[in-house]
């Protein structure tokens, strides 16, 4: 057969003295695409980032090992050396420009462009841009790409779906482009998104480019691989043509153990009480627009909320818990809820796991136990030694630090200690203290928005696991909102589908998945 | 249509601000019609050069820039170097334009050098630069011109002998520039090759938003990471957008002072960076978004209140000190008041954009 592209002999890399990658041995062919899978922090990224010669590496020591492309010994130090070698990447995180329109980001930094007398002295940098020319091959791009993209649309106002797509279309409008990393390209996408990003990726590679696909839906890899690469804990554990592996081989390399993926059974001693009433919601919440929904929780109960990315699902927990301008009645308990006022929901013991992990979820820069226990101290008070009658307030320290690691044993987080800042954990573990964090508070009632996004199968079923449990142990109503129907299905009693802001209908989640599916995308019930 | 009325307000609630204080000013100052327009015109001529390079630093995503007061400096090192070879008119004009660009490159160089060093925080950073580098500026006026840096003629040194006086004289250089071409429209004296030069300067700064550097900057400005990624030198992209800027406040400073007839060998240069930047921010300028349109309609109020305020104080109160008072303190007051605004804003706009993309 053709000879490899691209192979990475022996490749190691540590950081600050923990080996993450042991000698990792991967190859690729021209038009091949490897898939490769491995739960977060197994060194997926890593691997990537020596590839594309991230900033991380080099300021960490470098790698070690030998690249080779084309049978040549390559060194890759920076981002500029993998560009040169026709090595492009698809980052999870999108890298566009936000003020530039999809050409600009498309050609950017590798602008057609006109000399003129300036330039001629001044040097290569005062050449003026041609703009036709940016079109026309920004165009074609967004042709290959296969999905209807605005070349003059300014990233910042792009659908999410259009953002991804703008990314594939840079990397494959590069004329020398021999190798190109997808890192999750279809995590934000819908599923007609992902179809067409899949066609035009198997497209990609059916014209010579050799193709490295991290995905966690297994499905996607099974349908359009050549390979799979199982990565766990620095290791390549498992190298197989896909044709001779199945998802349940995959998933067993990964985590080393079964995952269930069966419906949840209806359970019968269901209350019919209504805990919480939402009445006409609506919520201004960019993206994510609630528009005058009604829906009743029943105590107890797991109720799960689904639906298409962009229909407002994500809308309701931020609006009800204040983080978006909401309008409209929430009753809980018989009591009339200040929706645009956190500490109104808070105090009720209501909590929150948002689905911005990140950004309003963790203190990234601080302990796991300031952010295991800092909500629960602002509402409830708790974690605190009191001195003179509550003049004074002091941080029990030591008991901050006994419910941390109870939370660190409990929801198996990985970490050095409870001392570890919230920003040096892989995803998965960063939301099982988010999941912590809203445990911490003893909710009578808990949002939990995405848990899973971005998470490996492994830490989805311990995440989904904790939730049902704390379920059945403290009676807490959970409320679990997620775009993957599957999970639903497995841990909440009923689903209610959301679409165009409004719930579309509820099933007990035993119903077919078809059925789910028809709600989503609008078809009626009937 | 309420909402975006709202929005159209709010989003330009600076300079909607200044138009109220002008339009109750101009009546109570009870000055003529065309004593207030020789006056803009006057001050049009003699600021717009400078705010204009405040522009460039903005695009490139380093926030309004202390860095211009350098490029000051470097004018009127260069000027002072000029009036005692005792080359005045245009030429001297042009030479010291010439004179000034070594100095500039070199200071705005280091302070581009530091800004790399404090990304984020390049409006307070480069505000002390300016003190830090003031200090040497001082130094070499004050003790080394006359031992080390030859200076020939008495007239400029202060009368111990070495060391530049308060003020040096640019009177056989005065508005020759504003002078060379003028005309007269309706008692408004227009001095046509100033406007020249500002329009040229203006078209200028729209050629270059089109050249690649122009882009480079842009994408900068906008996300360092990215551009990085993409293989852009950041660090020298960001280094030359400030030595742009120090280089045209340099000739701006020289096209200032050949207006004002006069250094102020210690002063001129300490304020001209404040009011610059409180002018962009009258005109609706934010800190990270500036226009050649802020430029003109920010010249043109703040100086208009310049001109206003302290007449109509006096005429209020009866005290000039009073109108004199307010002017410096309302243009603390206006870039303060855009500072907190932009902060508020860009918060709000963060919030929303993590709302409708879930990128991070």
């Amino acid at each position: 057969m053709s000879e490899n592209v691209l192979e990475m002999k022996n490749i190691q890399k540590s950081y600050y003295g923990t080996t993450v990658l042991h000698d990792i041995n991967l190859s690729l062919k021209e038009g091949e695409i490897v898939g490769l899978v491995g739960e977060n922090g197994a060194g997926k990224s890593t691997l990537m980032n020596i590839l594309f010669g991230d900033e991380v590496i080099s300021s960490t020591g470098g790698y070690e090992g030998e690249i080779k492309m084309f049978g040549k010994t390559v060194h890759i130090g920076s981002s500029s050396d993998a560009l040169r070698l026709g090595i492009g990447m698809v980052h999870q995180e999108f890298s566009l420009i936000p003020g530039f329109t999809a050409t600009e980001n498309i050609l950017f930094n590798r602008e057609p462009i006109k000399t003129n007398f300036v330039s001629n002295v001044f040097g290569d940098r005062l050449d003026t841009l041609d703009r036709k020319k940016m079109r026309e091959v920004a165009k074609s791009a967004i042709d290959k790409v296969g999905v209807k993209i605005d070349d003059d649309m300014l990233v910042s106002v792009m659908p999410v779906g259009h953002k991804q797509f703008t990314e594939i279309a840079r990397e494959i409008s590069k004329d020398n482009l021999k190798v190109l990393i997808l890192d999750e390209p279809t995590a934000v996408l819908t599923e007609k998104e992902a179809s067409t990003m899949l066609e035009s990726i198997k497209s990609l590679a059916s014209k010579g480019i050799a193709i490295v696909f991290i995905s966690h839906r297994l499905n996607e890899i099974l349908d359009i691989c050549n390979r799979v690469v199982v990565i766990r804990d620095g290791y390549v554990v498992k190298d197989s043509d896909i044709d001779k592996i199945t998802v349940e081989e995959i998933t067993k390399q990964m985590i080393g153990r079964e995952v269930d993926t069966k419906a949840r059974k209806t359970r019968s001693n269901q209350s019919n009480d209504i805990i919480m009433s939402i009445k006409n919601l609506y919520v201004d919440m960019p993206g994510e627009n609630v528009k005058n929904l009604s829906l009743d929780v029943r105590d107890g109960e797991i109720l799960g909320i689904g639906g298409l990315a962009g229909q407002g699902k994500l809308g309701i927990p931020n609006g009800i818990m204040g983080l978006y301008d909401a309008e409209g009645e929430v009753i809980y308990k018989n009591e009339k809820i200040n929706i645009n006022d956190p500490m109104s929901s808070l105090s009720r013991d209501i909590a929150f796991v948002s689905e911005d992990r990140r950004g309003v979820g963790l203190l990234l820069d601080e302990s796991l136990e300031w952010n295991i226990s800092f909500l629960t101290m602002q509402v409830k008070n708790k974690f605190l030694k009191n001195l003179f009658g509550k003049l004074i307030s002091f941080r029990d320290n030591s008991e901050i630090k006994n419910v941390t690691d109870n939370y660190i044993d409990a929801l198996n987080i990985k970490c050095t200690s409870s001392k570890q800042k919230a920003k040096e954990l892989s995803g998965g573990n960063q939301q099982k203290v988010c999941l912590a964090k809203a445990f911490a508070m003893n909710p009578k009632f808990l949002f939990v928005s995405e848990p899973t996004r971005g998470i490996d199968v492994g830490a989805k079923a311990l995440v989904l696991d904790a939730l049902k449990d704390y379920n059945e142990k403290h009676g807490t109503t959970v409320v679990m909102i997620s775009s993957e129907i599957e999970e639903l299905r497995q841990i909440c009693d009923r689903i209610a589908i959301v679409s165009d802001g409004k719930i579309a209908g509820i099933y007990d989640a035993s119903e077919s998945v078809e059925k789910f599916g028809a709600l989503m995308i609008g078809a009626n019930a009937a | 249509m309420k909402f975006d009325l709202k929005k159209f307000l709010a989003d330009r609630s600076v300079p909607i601000m200044f138009i109220i204080i002008c339009s109750v000013c101009i009546p109570l100052s009870g000055f003529s019609t065309g004593y207030l327009l020789n006056e803009i015109v006057t001050r049009i001529v003699r600021n717009t050069f400078l705010i204009l390079s405040l522009l460039i630093p903005i695009m490139a995503g380093m926030g309004l820039n202390f860095g211009m007061t350098l490029g000051a400096m470097a004018g009127e090192i260069a000027l002072i170097f000029t009036s005692d070879w005792q080359i005045w008119g245009i030429p001297g004009v042009v030479l010291a334009m010439i004179l000034s660009i070594p100095i500039s490159i070199l200071l705005g160089t280091l302070c581009g050098t530091l800004l790399n060093k404090s990304k984020g925080r390049e409006m307070i950073t480069s505000y002390i630069i300016s003190f830090f580098i003031n200090g040497i500026y001082q130094l070499v006026v004050l003790y080394m011109m006359g031992p080390i840096i030859p200076i020939i003629h008495e007239a400029i040194k202060l009368p111990r002998g070495y060391g530049i006086r308060n003020t040096v004289s640019l009177l056989n250089l005065r508005q020759s520039i504003d002078n060379l071409i003028s005309i007269n429209v309706f008692g408004v004296k227009i001095p046509v090759l100033s406007f020249v030069i500002i329009i040229l300067l203006c078209l200028f700064i729209v050629w270059f938003t089109k050249t690649k550097l122009g882009q480079d900057m842009r994408a900068v400005g906008q996300n360092m990471e990215v551009a990085r990624a993409a293989g852009i030198n950041v660090e020298r992209t960001r280094v030359l957008s400030i030595v742009m800027s120090t280089v045209l406040a340099g000739f701006g400073m020289i096209l200032y002072l050949q207006n004002m007839g006069n250094i102020a060998t210690y002063s001129s240069h300490s304020q001209i960076g404040m009011f610059c930047i409180a002018a962009l921010l009258v005109g609706g300028a934010s800190v990270d978004k500036a226009s050649i349109g802020n430029v003109f309609l920010g010249v043109i109020l703040f100086h208009l209140m310049f001109i206003v305020a302290p007449k109509a104080g006096t005429v209020i109160t009866g005290d000039s000190m009073i109108g004199e008072y307010f002017r410096v303190f309302i243009s603390y007051g206006v870039i303060t008041l855009a500072l907190v605004m932009y902060e508020a804003k860009k918060h709000k706009k963060k919030k929303m954009a993590e709302g409708s993309d879930d990128e991070k």
